[in-house]
């Protein structure tokens, strides 16, 4: 009966919306509140489907309690949030490759979570090809956070505090918790890090100022002599490269892991190098501690390596042709990436009951 | 009171012109249902989980701790050279040793007629396994409680397994547990944005002269054999010894040229 006067009531609403000239009548049913992700003009196309998964305030808040939450692990110490942390463009500080659980190493440094709707791949080989797909990996792997995904939504449905049941109400209608709203929730908090407010983004936005005359060099001979791999606004031509590492000791490679194509051998994808000066260290088994050794790689170090990249040997000669002077200003401009608005964001925080380290 | 009978008045008409509208067939006392059932074995023994022992094409002796497989995109071709194709999105299967509900797969709706030709995937299409997850119900949801310690999905290198031979062998080397365990998983649906190994495999099964006849009182089933040993010989012999894992490589479709032929109609029950 409660219900037929609801109708009967929302009914009459409607019956008087629309013979009222007013424009800002209230609706009967509340929507949802939608998030408009910030999205730069100056990057290129999306990949991410939006239309497929819509921000909403409360499936963004959904999203960013799973991600901080240890409860996605086996013994509930390792959250996404461990390996991503904020401060440094949700990277793992400090550590090469990854520690997971029960102090176990991964086998590759972990990249930043931002941009994330513009990626094509996602890990270094380019293993996952849908953000929505992700999280089961990390979830599985024995040596990040070594759990089962039918055991994770079973714990998330009987979990009281936080009432995960009553989130996803929120966020999705009801207290069913699926596959699909589980990595949908996540990906609508990562889908929303974006990062553009470093300086180079005023920059771009038209405050000439804001990057120094040092700088500016350093963009222009970043461009010529780095940007056809780093291309772009998002610094990146999301490819699959050799950069000539020493292979000396290493076992993993790359993208041939996916693709069993030898051609593929060696090779990683070429990284975004927004909030670089954030993310330390480098490459994908973070061997390198400073930019200046990264630079210095290209410039001196670079090894014949089965795949290598064609543009790092040419003209006969290996790497890059860098004068110190000219790397000092290519650092100097990477730092520009820097968004400490980004790093600083409340919204993107641990909310603070998560059980993680 | 009178407006909710009234309300369920005009929802009932609505419903009733949805399902006239939406009807595709015409007329449902001629759909019926037809079912298969897949029997596990090895060579010409029944295949017993764990305890079984059986020897490959090279001799080696095994036991089978785990064989589950994708069965998809069925389709039944009449006498009349006309086909029926399942709904694909009600056309996926995961068949499991271990559990013998799985492996009686009803198919309903199923058209009146006498069906002779029997074709299905083993796997899952590269469509399907590109999809966006909330097209990944059922046995294809990775996180379906069904699949607990026993997954069908690779979530590192996003894809199905749709092939998943497990179990022991005196001639495979212990490994670091100091088991001797051998385990195929074979997928790759042919890469999304690289090429890759391709392991999907049509089957196509004839039903001879006893055609499956379907019909508003007829509803056949289908008897098909899975035999195991074909895994190690169907097109070439694998020893054990050599590949005691075969998971992704270009290995892998040595042993999905195998499984394509390890299916064979038992019979046709009425």
């Amino acid at each position: 009966m409660k219900n037929t006067w609801l109708i009967l009531f929302s009914l009459g609403l409607f019956g008087w919306a629309s013979c009222s000239r007013s424009t800002d009548v209230p609706t009967p049913e509340p929507q949802p509140e939608q998030l408009e992700m910030p999205i730069p003009t100056y990057f290129p196309k999306m990949v991410y489907n939006l239309s497929s998964n819509p921000i909403t305030y409360d499936g963004f808040q959904l999203g960013r309690s799973l991600f901080y939450d240890g409860i996605l692990s086996r013994n509930g110490t390792i959250a996404c949030g461990t390996c991503h942390q904020q401060a440094v463009a949700f990277t793992h500080h400090g550590h090469d490759l990854s520690h997971g659980i029960d102090d176990k190493i991964g086998m590759r440094n972990a990249p930043p979570i931002q941009n994330m709707a513009w990626e094509k791949t996602f890990f270094w080989d380019g293993g996952v090809h849908d953000l929505d797909l992700f999280p089961i990996a990390p979830i599985e792997n024995p040596v990040e956070m070594d759990e089962k995904l039918p055991n994770v939504l079973q714990k998330l449905r009987d979990s009281k505090n936080p009432d995960y049941p009553q989130l996803f109400k929120k966020a999705f209608g009801t207290t069913e918790i699926t596959t699909e709203r589980f990595t949908k929730a996540l990906s609508q908090f990562m889908v929303f890090l974006v990062s553009n407010n470093s300086r180079y983004d005023l920059y771009l936005r038209g405050t000439t100022n804001a990057l120094t005359a040092t700088e500016k060099e350093g963009l222009a001979i970043f461009r010529q002599k780095c940007g056809t791999c780093h291309e772009g606004e998002l610094f990146t031509d999301q490819s699959f490269r050799n950069n000539g590492l020493s292979i000396a000791r290493s076992t993993d490679e790359g993208r041939f892991r996916i693709t069993q194509n030898p051609e593929d051998r060696y090779k990683f994808k070429v990284p975004s190098l927004r909030n670089v000066g954030y993310t330390s260290p480098y490459m994908h088994d973070g061997r390198f501690a400073t930019l200046e050794q990264v630079l210095d790689h290209y410039a001196q170090n670079v090894k014949q390596t089965p795949n290598l990249d064609p543009l790092l040997q040419q003209n006969n000669q290996l790497g890059i042709s860098l004068t110190s002077e000219e790397k000092q200003k290519i650092i100097a401009f990477l730092r520009t990436l820097s968004d400490e608005q980004f790093v600083k964001d409340y919204r993107f925080a641990d909310p603070g009951f998560g059980k993680a380290f | 009171m009178k407006n909710k009978i009234l309300w369920a008045g005009v929802v009932a008409l609505l419903a009733g012109l949805l399902s006239q509208s939406c009807k595709t067939t015409p007329d449902p006392t001629e759909q019926s249902t037809l079912t298969l059932s897949f029997v596990p074995r090895v060579g010409s023994q029944t295949l017993e989980v764990g305890t079984g022992k059986y020897k490959n094409a090279v001799g080696e002796e095994f036991t089978v701790t785990s064989f589950n497989y994708f069965v998809s995109n069925i389709s039944l071709k009449k006498a009349d050279g006309t086909t029926f194709t399942i709904p694909q999105d009600s056309s996926y299967f995961l068949i499991k040793a271990t559990n013998l509900a799985s492996q009686k797969v009803t198919l309903r709706g199923i058209p009146t007629g006498d069906y002779t030709e029997l074709r299905f995937v083993i796997g899952v299409d590269s469509l399907r396994s590109t999809m966006d997850i909330s097209r990944r119900k059922g046995v294809l949801d990775p996180g379906d409680a069904t699949h607990d310690g026993d997954g069908m999905y690779w979530s590192w290198n996003s894809g199905y397994i749709f092939m998943k031979l497990e179990g022991t062998s005196p001639s495979v080397a212990p490994d670091a547990a100091g088991n001797q365990k051998f385990r195929y998983h074979i997928g790759g649906f042919g890469g999304y944005n690289a090429k890759t190994f391709n392991n999907i495999r049509p089957v196509v099964l004839s039903l001879g002269s006893t055609a499956a006849k379907v019909g508003p009182t007829q509803q056949p089933t289908i008897e098909i054999e899975a035999d195991i040993a074909k895994v190690f010989e169907g097109k070439e012999k694998i020893s054990l010894a050599q590949y005691p894992t075969i998971m992704v490589s270009d290995y892998s479709t040595t042993v999905a040229n195998n499984y394509a032929s390890m299916f064979r109609v038992l019979n046709v029950k009425d």
